[in-house]
């Protein structure tokens, strides 16, 4: 679905159905330098079992006009733009990375605008080392190579894995390597310059979700756990044996307790 | 800040793709026997049909030791997923279902395996699929050869019979200039002499009945993606871009950025077409691919050895090898495959084709068949088998020569190979 927000296009993926706004509307909101088909999995069942879908392109992501949001709030603020432009009064929020602390300064911040929060492969601080910040700047083949390599818990699947066929690791580069020069910089220096974290952990009203990847080695799941311990009625869920890409490395578990805490 | 290292190609080749079962605690990847997969409820059964949970339904889709296979050659070749196939040409028909119909045109070498060849030139145009053969060498036939209606451009890394080095990154920027992918059969090379990916490419395909699996038991086939072809940009693909009314309605290239193709060609084309590999295939060729850096090394060891003792036989009149310098693509093949240009080679007898009948007749340890990259040394002579009816101006026409043969050099100790050589070589002077 493609909206107008602020004079730039916004794209939404809707799940593989027609958007309904009368529906119990979802926004799903990609991390740094990824675009919406992370979610695929998940946002397509929610949208086939009686939901509202919004998987978001980020301003300068994917089919998103304009350039990146430079900062956590910015891109939160753009999130309620987004739900008046779709003509939602409210919506639950699900946030992986980056976009899970833009879900939850949006969740603080809105909280008549947002009734439940879930946050995947979070923590806070989000901190991203000197080094690094200073490789997306400077040298971004090889620091999405790095970012890519961190991203993972393993390099092989247990057998049976849900994703036939599909090296996900190398899909997860792939993608990052697809966004436009600039923008992992500018997300990852969003990242870094979010302070106020805890502050508006302890603000949040609505219910909160946060699913933690036990081996996630970009933020690691003890930062995510301190995180849930500032949110007031808030539930954790972590997966063994999966890193920051939860929803490639351990996408049914990561929609079972999506699904879970929808319901509750 | 210590640069991660990531896992290197050798272990890769072993552990890519597959973990211990934690159930049983199997270390090698089982054989899945089974033509279907049982659902949780019915809310799981629908939800796997609709593409909203992921998994296996049914073998001719998915299988879990195929998708082992799969992952393994995917993370060899640097791309983002792979599907299995019954064989080579089954992984080449899938390539260009998948984005051609009737009415597209593709553009091709002109130096391509008899099978591609064929299909190519006899059978795709019955259903409406058009070639223009070129010269590989020429890039400004490739260019040329593009019509408004090409959806791709298609070589071999090494191209049959010469071995004409495929000057991926030159014509992938011609192809993509045209927003259009190039497809690359890498079969001879294998993603241990060449990851055609790295240069250019955006498609890539095996007949991993050759040297992934390379023991000469199972026949397959593996296409890999690349995920580099942005289909939406490119404007030409409604198949990947626009919704498919065989599945749901479903936009592939809007459920996934940089796998549409890869899934298209499952959901419809082994759906649909159902060239899917066994299971006892794919465990086979697994197999092989654990060992692939071993083998490769030693196969481009013994062909040196024998490319450079056939140099120096009087009875010898050429040899099309792209590491001698006589070869055209010599320069090429320093830059594109500094490992290796592989293990399969023709020469020319000065004795012609009797000469040619002679020298097979002579040898003892390679079998005279028509396959390449076994384990075993393998030979086959054109003008008495594959092209026997050809007279020697059709065989000139097709760059093969009345005394053509062809080595595919296995791994035996070299030695005993250049004396089986000799023995040919001394046969054929009869």
């Amino acid at each position: 679905m493609d909206l107008r927000i602020g004079g730039e296009s916004a794209y939404a993926y809707t799940g593989g159905k027609a958007f309904d706004p009368r529906l119990p509307a979802i926004v799903f909101i990609h991390g740094g330098e990824l675009d919406h088909c992370v979610w695929i999995l998940q946002s397509r069942y929610l949208a086939h079992h009686g939901h509202a879908v919004l998987a978001v392109d980020l301003p300068g992501h994917g089919r998103s006009g304009g350039a990146p949001l430079a900062n956590i709030g910015a891109m939160a603020d753009w999130i309620v733009a987004l739900l008046d432009a779709a003509k939602l009064d409210s919506a639950a929020l699900v946030g992986h990375s980056m976009g899970s602390l833009v879900a939850l300064d949006c969740a603080a911040r809105y909280p008549e605008r947002v009734n439940r929060v879930a946050l995947v492969g979070t923590g806070f601080p989000m901190r991203v080392s000197p080094d690094l910040l200073e490789a997306t700047k400077a040298s971004e083949p090889e620091a999405l190579r790095m970012i890519n390599f961190w991203s993972h818990a393993a390099h092989a699947h247990y057998p049976g894995n849900p994703g036939p066929g599909f090296w996900v690791a190398g899909g997860n580069l792939r993608l990052l390597q697809r966004q436009k020069p600039g923008v992992l910089h500018a997300d990852f220096a969003a990242c870094e310059s979010y302070r106020s974290g805890l502050e508006r952990a302890a603000q949040v009203k609505c219910p909160a979700l946060l699913v933690l990847g036990r081996l996630d080695a970009m933020t690691p799941a003890r930062v995510g756990r301190d995180l849930a311990g500032a949110i007031p009625n808030s539930m954790l869920k972590t997966l063994n044996d999966s890193g920051h890409n939860l929803m490639g490395e351990k996408p049914d578990e990561v929609l079972d307790a999506l699904v879970e805490f929808l319901r509750a | 800040m210590a640069a991660p290292r990531p896992l290197q190609f050798d272990t890769l080749s072993l552990h890519a793709g597959q973990r211990p079962d934690p159930v049983t605690g199997a270390r090698a990847t089982p054989i899945y026997f089974t033509t279907s997969f049982v659902f949780r409820d019915a809310d799981h059964a629908a939800a796997m049909f609709n593409m909203e949970r992921g998994g296996h339904v049914y073998s001719r889709i998915s299988n879990p030791t195929n998708a082992v296979l799969e992952e393994r050659i995917a993370a060899l070749e640097g791309g983002v997923g792979a599907i299995a196939t019954a064989s080579g040409q089954a992984a080449l028909h899938l390539a260009i279902a998948t984005i051609a119909g009737a009415g597209s045109h593709v553009v091709a070498s002109r130096a391509l395996y008899g099978g591609s060849h064929n299909l190519l030139s006899y059978t795709l145009p019955r259903f409406g699929v058009e070639t223009s053969f070129v010269d590989p060498r020429d890039l400004g036939a490739w260019k040329k050869a593009i019509r408004p209606n090409t959806r791709l451009l298609f070589g071999e890394t090494l191209g049959n019979p010469g071995l004409d080095v495929l000057d991926i990154p030159s014509v992938s920027a011609i192809a993509h200039e045209a927003r259009l992918p190039l497809l690359v059969d890498s079969t001879f090379t294998t993603p241990y002499l060449l990851k055609p990916f790295d240069h250019g490419a955006d498609l890539v395909y095996h007949s991993a009945t050759k040297f992934l699996g390379g023991h000469g038991v199972a026949i397959g086939g593996v296409l890999v993606d690349g995920g580099t072809f942005d289909w939406e940009a490119s404007g030409k693909f409604p198949e990947l871009t626009e919704p498919y009314a065989g599945f749901h309605g479903m936009d592939f290239q809007e459920e996934s950025t940089v796998a549409a193709f890869l899934l298209r060609a499952r959901r419809e084309g082994l759906r649909d077409f159902g060239a899917c590999m066994s299971p006892a295939s794919a465990f086979q060729i697994l197999q092989g691919v654990e060992t692939l850096p071993l083998r490769m090394e030693r196969h481009v060891e013994n062909t040196r050895k024998a490319v450079e003792f056939l140099a120096r036989q009087p009875g010898v009149q050429s040899i099309a090898y792209p590491e001698l310098d006589s070869h055209p693509d010599h320069a090429l093949a320093r830059k594109l495959l500094p490992r290796g240009c592989g293990a399969v080679f023709s020469f020319d007898l000065k004795e012609g084709r009797d000469g040619g009948r002679r020298f097979i007749e002579g040898l003892r340890i390679f079998s005279h068949l028509a396959n390449v990259g076994d384990a075993k040394s393998l030979v086959i002579h054109p003008a008495s088998t594959t092209h026997f009816r050809m007279s020697d101006a059709a065989l000139a026409q097709a760059g093969i020569g009345p005394g053509t043969v062809r080595l595919s050099v296995g791994l035996e100790d070299p030695e005993d190979l250049l004396e089986d050589l000799s023995r040919g070589l001394r046969a054929a002077k009869a």
